[in-house]
């Protein structure tokens, strides 16, 4: 038998043990017996299986004596047995430390299974051309060809649990009967496959508001992305005329929607446009335009509108600054050199300024589209979805499928519908961004 | 003839615009120094100016808590996402390695990943380990939040530092992460800019992510105290409410005008690479 096959075999029981016994790399050998002995140690620590072992546990259960991998995983399959707020299961909990468990159960078997792999190469090694490495040496090249992801590991690991380890959590609770029927600790929650996935398709009170929700947010983000962007456009191209003398003037006063908070301008518009006692609406009846008050937000139709409109007023001045900066980058040569070939003012922007703008854009104006799916803040903080509407289920005439699941979420508990949508929302999304990142360069060149 | 008309029309439209930008602005800082307390009374040419309204919030809110808690948020999180931010886009510009493409692009899509149920998990996680109520919770969601979009920004901008200067330094002797403090750094200071100034704003109205993570009444940054003030009774409240938005958005448009050059440099990046 070579030394690849004895180090491996002896690495699959005792890790670190083919590179401490066969390969002479005993501090290398060390470290990952000892990561062994932490991975064995957590588990024995936080559970009671010496105990167990000695006898001392007489009704031995996963849910009271498990460690924190025999436990986390149980917590996962089962989401607890024992409901109750005393000494019951917190089955939230127990799916969030389920994730956690098999997130870190990952990494052990990702050092597992290198240290096998390792073992196998280092004994080949030897076997072929009969030098042994020293750990000194292994680790200087190593630190090399492993850089990266020495330096990026803390960052991996931060966006593993801040960001991986909640979606999974979300993606995961669509498939629970997570509600206010079953909130823990009080009850407990219980794995129902796809039912909730076939309830929002079947239950027409679902598929209705599901289908007309999401109708608005298409439309909603198509508008919202255009007419800012148009406007924004058409800002730039008239600060750039020749017949504007103060530029800069205009300028400032134009980019203020975008220095502003957002949220700031968006509380400011609903006040504004209160229905009931709004300056806007006051103005009007003064002037005469009007006789009654207009119901700006609280109207469906033209509550829509004034979303639409409030977010042109927040959103232009980001793509005006934008195409200004490419505007003022477009060679010169050009617009000449059309001149001189006689064309009108209408036909260079059709033919040179416009397809240069939307060649440099393009990729913003994507990404802009699939953020304003997720435009929560246009929407709730204006009219915070409503009017209500008493055909949709729970949710009013604006609101966009973001501002349903936050209403879906934490005003109504509905945890499991809530996970649906997301997961919905979320393929929408990534198709149109993936697309999107596919198409550019900055990608293609990666 | 026709060029004096075209001059009217141009300077007629860009003056419209500058005033329906305007009105709201002027309308919302004239409302903060009006007498009486209601949405009624807020007119846009105030007919008593007083400086009640901030007497009052001082008195009534606890207004500079609001303060002290978003300014500790954005302080700490430009400064721990513009490490994390240049670290990783470092490593992704300048060395190969497996997964590089995938993973970048991987973290930017999952990112999009709608976020009001995550922060249920978030919130037990932050449970386990004591840290809700720290002002660190906020800090790393924001900042791992930040990473994905802000790392494709600045790798563009890295990529376009010539690899010649590091080679430079490695063939001078210079080890990795001195190349990078003293070559890398000094030379991305616009980008460097832009993510601090973008990270320093995000938490100032971020009204979600502290309602949902940071509860309690000490621990109130100004996007929720503000939020709280009118949410229910709006029109009574609103002088008050306008003078605390008119505080705290005039120092954050200044900061914004200020760095404008940045933040549209930041922005542009991203179409550049179209």
């Amino acid at each position: 038998m070579g030394k690849s096959k004895k180090a491996m075999l002896l690495s699959v029981f005792l890790w670190g043990g083919g590179q401490f016994f066969v390969c002479r790399q005993k501090v290398k050998g060390l470290i990952l017996f000892l990561i062994q002995i932490l991975f064995i140690g957590i588990e024995l620590r936080t559970g009671y299986w010496i105990e167990y072992f000695c006898g001392l546990v007489p009704k031995f259960s996963l849910r009271l004596h498990g460690g924190f991998f025999t436990k986390g995983i149980w917590g996962l399959i089962t989401l607890g047995e024992k409901a109750g707020a005393r000494n019951g299961d917190h089955s939230t909990i127990l799916l969030v430390g389920g994730i956690i468990t098999v997130l870190v159960l990952l990494l052990f078997l990702m050092i597992y299974i290198w240290n096998i792999k390792d073992a196998y190469q280092t004994g080949k090694k030897i076997d072929s051309e009969g030098i042994y490495v020293s750990t000194k040496e292994y680790l200087k090249t190593t630190y090399t060809k492993f850089f990266p992801f020495i330096i990026l590991s803390p960052i991996i690991l931060l966006i593993l649990f801040i960001i991986v380890m909640p979606i999974i959590f979300s993606i995961l609770t669509a498939f629970t009967n997570y509600n206010k029927n079953h909130l823990p600790p009080a009850a407990l929650v219980d794995w129902v496959g796809f039912n909730n996935f076939i309830k929002l398709f079947k239950v027409p009170i679902w598929s209705n508001t599901f289908l007309s929700v999401l109708l608005w947010t298409l439309i909603w983000a198509v508008c919202s992305t255009f007419s800012t962007y148009f406007m924004g456009m058409l800002q730039a191209v008239l600060l750039n005329s020749k017949f504007v003398k103060h530029k800069s003037l205009y300028r400032s006063i134009m980019i203020l929607p975008w220095a502003i908070p957002q949220m700031i301008s968006l509380l400011v518009f609903k006040n504004l446009l209160n229905g009931q006692f709004g300056p806007l609406g006051q103005l009007l009846i003064k002037l005469g335009l009007t006789d009654q008050r207009i119901p700006f937000l609280t109207d469906p139709l033209l509550a829509k509108i004034t979303i639409i409109l409030v977010n042109l007023w927040m959103g232009f001045p980001m793509f005006m600054i934008m195409i200004q900066g490419i505007l003022s980058n477009i060679d010169k040569g050009l617009y000449e050199a059309a001149e001189i070939d006689g064309a009108g003012s209408y036909h260079i922007f059709r033919k040179i300024t416009l397809p240069l703008v939307f060649k440099a854009t393009g990729p913003l104006l994507v990404m802009n589209f699939a953020g304003n799916f997720n435009g929560f803040g246009a929407i709730y903080f204006l009219t915070e979805g409503g009017p209500v509407n008493p055909n949709y289920q729970l949710a009013g005439d604006t609101d966009i499928l973001i501002s349903w699941i936050y209403k879906l979420t934490l005003n109504h508990q509905i945890y499991d519908m809530a996970a649906v949508m997301c997961i919905i929302l979320f393929i929408l999304i990534a198709v149109v961004s993936y697309w999107n990142f596919k198409r550019t360069n900055a990608f293609k060149e990666v | 003839m026709k060029r004096k008309i075209k001059a009217f029309l141009v300077n007629l439209e860009l003056i419209i615009v500058c005033i329906i930008v305007i009105i709201p602005v002027i309308w919302i800082v004239m409302s903060s120094f009006n007498k009486g307390k209601g949405l009624m009374s807020s007119t846009l040419l105030p007919k008593h100016v007083t400086l009640e309204n901030y007497f009052n919030l001082f008195k009534n809110t606890d207004y500079l808590i609001w303060f002290k808690n978003s300014l500790s948020i954005a302080l700490l999180n430009a400064f721990v996402s513009v490490i994390l931010i240049m670290v990783t886009a470092w490593v992704v510009s300048r060395f190969n390695f497996k997964g590089r493409k995938a993973g970048l692009m991987t973290m930017l899509i999952l990112s999009m990943f709608p976020s009001f149920l995550s922060m249920t998990a978030i919130y037990t996680l932050f449970m386990t380990f004591g840290l809700n109520k720290s002002v660190l919770s906020l800090v790393l969601v924001y900042s791992a939040g930040a990473i994905p979009y802000n790392v494709w920004l600045v790798k563009g901008y890295l990529d376009g530092i010539p690899m010649s200067l590091d080679e430079a330094a490695y063939i001078d002797g210079s080890s990795k992460l001195n190349t990078f403090f003293k070559i890398i750094i000094p030379m991305s200071t616009p980008i460097i800019v832009f993510c601090a100034v973008s990270q320093f704003m995000t938490p100032w109205m971020d009204y979600i992510l502290p309602n949902l993570l940071y509860t309690g009444e000490s621990t109130r940054t100004i996007a929720v105290g503000l939020y709280t003030m009118i949410a229910g009774n709006e029109t009574a409240n609103f002088t008050e409410f306008a003078s605390g938005t008119v505080l705290i958005a005039v120092p954050i448009t200044i900061l914004y005008l200020l760095f404008q050059k940045y933040l549209v440099e930041g922005i542009a990046a991203g179409a550049n690479k179209g």
